[in-house]
């Protein structure tokens, strides 16, 4: 019945602009949420509110059940990784890991029991001794997630840990830190503005814009069902089309989307964009651009005219005045 | 081609060489020579050890070495520790910082005699500030600069005042290089004020702070403005500085031999000093 977090009506002003506007959510113990928007939608900020790095202009931020807006960052038993480590540069690894350990007067046995214990977990035990500027970007975040790993905090903050990580390091780490969560059963809120890390990681994603909350649920429900034309365009590779049509707004992914010979929709080619497996071809259909995704390499020249189409199930409607969802209404383009 | 730009190179260095020749070089050199070849403002033939015998002889000398040392070990960590303190201070988050930052360095921006002069109203006997705000309690005051056993103290008061501001400065500048996500680090992990000036703070400023000791202890050997104006070494050479002395015995007794020897134990000390600090501390300061 109670959540293991949970967050109520928090608010957060900058002269006198909202970052963060009325934010609710719940997290159960465990889980793994992924708080997911563009830079400056407030979702560092909420989870600096929720460190106690900053305090909340209005609201509430439960833990177990109890308030925690009066207690300190170090008593509200969480851990922290930040984007750019945050680690000391004067202290070894081995000094950075065990510095909260210290600062908490955890006897000396134990200290060394957790670190070990961790160390062996991200692989740093041939680097114990260097300084954090000796170390590769994906080793300091090893030693960012050691040092969290030995706090035995049930909850764990990070704030866009693999952002300063190169591509296929940031695969590797993805999946690193979803199964040391699983391992540990850590509850993890984990802020980024990356919709693949997001999606492939999280077991629920809230997605933020301008400080409040488009939608919160998990993964395929995003890609199936998003409740805002932002979810929309935010969420996919390419994002959603979408194609005004009178007093609604028609969504179709690009990937549902494909080329034909006769009864579809008259589109003119703009660009085509290969990419090794696919193609992404990108149309204009009456000042709305049309995106689809095609396999293989696929030439069409810019300004021909190719017809398009694609089922009218995979097809998703949004109010023109509200920009969220609505009940389907198929049948509005002349091909259907 | 290469040997154009070789010119080339040494005709840029030349303005500097000059200048450092004539000015640095060139006095060192004489005054090495002097201390062997002088005997007071005159040159002997031959080279002789009779002016360094004569340092054993001095008991002026064992005084101001002794004033000279007590001057740099007390002015150079009170100041540090001052200068620490008022940084953090004024680097944190408050109201009016900007007035306190400009009061704590004023200072610092004026001439060592106009510092000196106004230390002399507050430390003069019949007029002087303290001892008025003494003689409000009731108290009849003491001769700040007159009494042998407290003169040198008052010129160490008024140098810590002018010296700590202009610390605070690098203090200040160090301070706010230091990335604020190691405090909140600190903070997650429940890190108490002292664990993180003691285990974060301090030790990143360290190299701010061995900069600063250099500078303070050289100061501490370079600072003689004061005497003139305040005591004039006196009395019975209880607040005499070494350079003090070495600018009496040229000028005053007219010793230029006896000077130059000095100033070479003066070199001496300052080479070894320096020695000393990038040797020893240098190994337990982290550069980033």
């Amino acid at each position: 019945m109670s959540s293991f977090l949970s967050v109520s009506g928090l608010c957060r002003y900058y002269d006198g602009a909202a970052a963060v506007d009325n934010i609710n959510f719940e997290v159960s113990e465990g889980e793994f949420v992924a708080l997911l928007g563009p830079s400056g939608c407030g979702k560092s900020t909420t989870l600096k509110m929720i460190a106690g790095l900053e305090q909340p202009d209005a609201g509430d931020i439960n833990i177990n059940g109890k308030s925690v807006l009066s207690e300190s960052p170090g008593k509200r038993n969480l851990s922290m990784v930040f984007q750019s480590y945050a680690l000391f540069p004067h202290l070894s690894v081995k000094e950075n890991i065990v510095f909260g350990l210290k600062a908490r007067s955890v006897p000396k046995a134990e200290q060394k029991k957790r670190l070990d214990s961790a160390v062996d977990m991200v692989d740093l035990r041939p680097h114990l001794d260097k300084k954090p500027g000796q170390l590769s970007g994906g080793q300091s975040q090893r030693v960012a997630l050691a040092r969290s790993i030995v706090s035995n905090a049930p909850l764990c903050l990070m704030d866009e840990p693999l952002s300063n990580l190169d591509t296929k390091l940031r695969a590797d780490m993805r999946s690193e830190i979803r199964s040391l969560q699983k391992k540990l059963k850590l509850t993890v809120i984990y802020v980024t503005h990356d919709q693949v890390e997001a999606m492939s990681m999280a077991d629920k994603i809230i997605l933020l814009n301008k400080g409040s909350i488009e939608q919160a649920a998990e993964p395929e429900i995003f890609y199936e069902k998003p409740e805002t034309t932002f979810v929309a365009s935010f969420i996919g590779h390419p994002p959603m089309n979408l194609i005004s049509c009178e007093d609604v707004q028609i969504g179709v992914r690009p990937e549902h989307v494909s080329l034909v010979d006769e009864s579809g929709l008259n589109v003119v080619v703009n660009e085509s964009d290969y990419q090794g497996s696919e193609t992404i071809i990108t149309t204009t259909y009456q000042g709305s651009i049309i995106r689809a995704i095609l396999e293989g390499k696929q030439s069409i020249p810019s300004g021909s005219s190719i017809k398009v189409r694609w089922e009218p199930a995979s097809e998703h409607h949004f109010s023109t005045k509200t920009s969220k969802r609505v009940d389907t209404r198929p049948g509005l383009l002349p091909f259907q | 081609m290469q040997l154009s730009r070789q010119i080339q190179a040494w005709l840029l260095l030349l303005p500097a060489l000059c200048l450092l020749v004539a000015f640095t070089h060139y006095p060192v050199v004489k005054t090495v020579a002097r201390s062997f070849f002088g005997f007071g403002v005159q040159w002997e033939d031959a080279a002789s050890l009779d002016n360094y015998r004569y340092l054993l002889e001095d008991e002026v000398l064992g005084q101001v070495l002794y004033n000279s040392f007590m001057y740099a070990a007390i002015t150079v960590p009170v100041s540090i520790v001052l200068a620490i303190a008022m940084a953090l201070w004024v680097n944190s988050k408050m109201r009016y910082k900007g007035v306190l930052r400009t009061a704590y360095f004023t200072p610092t921006i004026l001439p060592m005699i106009s510092v000196a002069n106004i230390w002399l109203f507050f430390y003069s006997p019949e007029i002087g500030l303290l001892n008025k705000l003494l003689a409000l309690v009731g108290h009849s005051g003491y001769n700040w600069l007159g009494d042998p056993s407290l003169s040198l103290y008052s010129l160490m008061a008024m140098t810590i005042w002018k010296e700590a501001g202009f610390f605070m400065i690098f203090y200040l500048a160090a301070l706010q290089t230091i990335d604020t996500n190691l405090y909140h680090a600190a903070a997650i992990e429940n890190a108490s004020k002292w664990t993180v000036f003691r285990r974060i703070t301090f030790p990143l400023l360290m190299p701010t702070t061995l900069f600063v000791l250099v500078n303070a202890l050289l100061n501490a050997f370079k600072l003689v403005d004061h005497l003139f104006i305040l005591t004039k070494g006196g009395p019975n050479n209880s607040s005499n500085l070494l350079l003090y002395y070495i600018f009496e015995n040229a000028f005053s007794f007219f010793d230029t031999a006896y000077a130059a020897v000095l100033t070479v134990v003066l070199l001496v000390i300052l080479v070894v000093l320096a020695l000393l600090q990038f040797g020893v501390i240098e190994k337990r300061v982290h550069y980033r």
